[in-house]
C-alpha cells in the first residue's frame, strides 16, 4: 500500500508490503543506512530515530504506521551546511564512541530526551534515559558525558 | 525476523475497528503502539491475517478527572501517563508504573490499552491496575461492559475480551494520599521483571504479582494480612498459594523468595 512520510523535511512516498518494518524501509527503500538494525527486538536502540520529534525503536513500528509522520533520522541531524547538530558534535569532542555502532541511535535517543527535559538532566537521568541504547565499546561514560555537555542540570 | 504476511487497515474509529473485528474474527488482532504483538509477529509466535490499526484513534488518548476516579483512553502512551500531573496527585502507583515500562523510546509508542489488552504476567501495568482496583471499559458490537481488573486477566496472554471487542477505557479510583510502592526485580536495565509487586495501602489493601503465575494476580493471603494489621509481616506468605513460572533467570523457589522480599519491601516503603 502507498505511504507517505516526511524524512529529513522532505516527503517521500513508496508503495510498501504492511509488512514492512520502518527500519527496513528506512534503509532498504530510502537508502538512508545510518540507521542501524542490532538486536532487531526493541532491546538494544541502534535503530533509533524520532518520529514525530520522539524517539523510536524502528524495528518495532511497521512502516504503514508511520504513514503521514514526520520522521527524523541521523542524516537529518546536521545543518543544510553539513554544520554538525550540537549532540553530534558533543559526541566528537567528548570522544563518545569507538565502534560507531550504537552511534546513531545514541544520539538519536540523546536528542529527544534533552529535548524532553528543558531544564536539564542530571547523571542518573541521563543514564536511565539511555537505558534502551546499548554500547558495547564505551562503557557510557563518555556518552554521558557528551550528553551532559549538552543536555546537564549545571 | 519479517513478520508472516498480513492485510492491513487503519480504523477511523472504535466502531469501524469493532466491526472489522466483526467481520474477520479470529483472524484479526488489533495493533495499537504494537510494542507487543511486533515482536510477536517478528517471532512467528503471532499471524494474525489481518491487522486493525487503532493507533490514530486520538480521541482514545486522554486522562480525566472523572469524579471519583481518573478515566483513562485505551489508547493513552505510557510516556503521557509518566508525565501527568493529573496522575500525580491522584493514582501515582499508575504513573510510577508507567515509567518503568521498557525505556524511554519503548513508551513513546506503548500504549495503555494495549499493554494490558496483551495480559502479560510479566508486564508491569496489570500489576499497577489490579493494585489500584482499577476497571476496563470494553466496547463490543453491542454496546459498553465494565470489567473488574482481577475478572480481565484469565490466563497467560488470555483476557475476557472477546474476539470482537476492544479496550476503550481504564478507569483507576482516586487514591491520592494513599500509601503506594512498586518494587520491580531485574539483572539489567530495560529487562522485563524476575518478579516484581505493587502496594496499595488504605482500607482495602491490595497487592500484585508480576511473574509469579500464568497471569497478572493479586495475592490474597498478603492482602488478608495486610488489612488485619499485619503490616511487613504480611509479605511472609507472598510465596504460598502461587505458581511461578521457571525460566533460566530463576527457578520458582526463587520466585517465591523474591516475592515474600520485595512484597515486604513494598508494604515498608508505602507504610513510610
Amino acid at each position: 500500500m502507498e505511504v507517505s512520510m516526511s524524512v529529513n523535511g522532505e516527503t517521500r512516498t513508496s508503495d510498501v508490503e504492511p509488512r514492512t518494518l520502518l527500519v527496513h524501509h528506512i534503509r532498504d527503500a530510502l537508502g538512508l543506512t545510518g540507521t542501524n538494525i542490532g538486536c532487531d527486538t526493541s532491546s538494544c536502540g541502534a535503530c533509533t530515530i524520532h518520529v514525530n520529534g520522539e524517539s523510536v525503536k524502528s524495528c518495532t513500528m511497521l512502516a504503514v504506521q508511520a504513514d503521514g509522520t514526520e520522521i527524523t533520522t541521523i542524516e537529518g541531524l546536521a545543518g543544510d551546511d553539513g554544520e554538525l547538530h550540537p549532540m553530534q558534535a558533543a559526541f566528537m569532542e567528548c570522544h563518545g564512541l569507538q565502534c560507531g555502532y550504537c552511534t546513531p541511535g545514541m544520539v538519536m535517543a540523546a536528542t529527544s530526551l534533552v529535548a524532553e527535559n528543558p531544564d536539564g538532566l542530571d547523571e542518573t537521568a541521563v543514564r536511565q534515559g539511555l537505558e534502551g541504547n546499548l554500547c558495547r565499546c564505551t562503557g557510557y561514560h563518555n556518552i554521558v558525558k557528551a550528553v551532559l555537555s549538552v543536555g546537564g542540570t549545571a | 525476523m519479517i513478520p508472516a504476511a498480513f492485510d492491513y487497515m487503519v480504523a477511523d474509529s472504535a466502531e469501524a475497528a469493532i466491526a472489522a473485528l466483526a467481520e474477520h474474527g479470529d483472524e484479526a488482532k488489533l495493533l495499537a503502539g504494537g510494542h507487543s504483538l511486533i515482536p510477536l509477529m517478528r517471532f512467528r509466535l503471532a499471524a494474525p491475517a489481518m491487522l486493525v490499526d487503532i493507533g490514530r484513534l486520538d480521541d482514545l488518548s486522554y486522562i480525566n478527572d472523572a469524579g471519583d476516579h481518573i478515566a483513562i483512553g485505551a489508547m493513552t502512551k505510557h510516556r503521557t501517563l509518566e508525565t501527568s500531573d493529573l496522575l500525580a496527585a491522584e493514582a501515582p502507583l499508575l504513573r510510577h508504573v508507567a515509567g518503568e515500562v521498557g525505556d524511554p523510546s519503548v513508551r513513546h509508542r506503548g500504549t495503555l490499552g494495549g499493554s494490558l489488552a496483551h495480559g502479560d504476567p510479566a508486564s508491569d501495568l496489570p500489576a499497577a491496575l489490579l493494585a489500584c482496583g482499577g476497571s476496563l471499559v470494553i466496547t463490543g458490537p453491542s454496546g459498553e461492559r465494565v470489567v473488574e481488573a482481577p475478572d480481565f486477566f484469565t490466563g497467560f496472554l488470555e483476557t475476557a475480551l472477546a474476539d470482537d471487542e476492544m479496550v476503550t477505557e481504564i478507569r483507576i479510583p482516586k487514591a491520592g494520599g494513599v500509601g503506594w510502592s512498586y518494587q520491580k526485580f531485574n539483572r539489567r536495565a530495560q529487562d522485563w521483571a524476575i518478579v516484581g509487586a505493587a502496594v496499595m495501602l488504605g482500607p482495602d489493601p491490595k497487592v500484585a504479582l508480576v511473574n509469579m503465575g500464568s497471569a497478572p494476580m493479586r495475592h490474597a493471603g498478603v492482602e488478608s494480612g495486610l488489612a488485619g494489621g499485619a503490616g511487613a509481616d504480611a509479605a511472609s506468605v507472598a510465596g504460598d498459594d502461587v505458581d511461578p513460572p521457571e525460566d533460566l533467570n530463576a527457578d520458582a523457589e526463587y520466585r517465591r523468595h523474591l516475592a515474600r522480599v520485595l512484597v515486604g519491601r513494598g508494604i515498608a516503603e508505602a507504610s513510610a
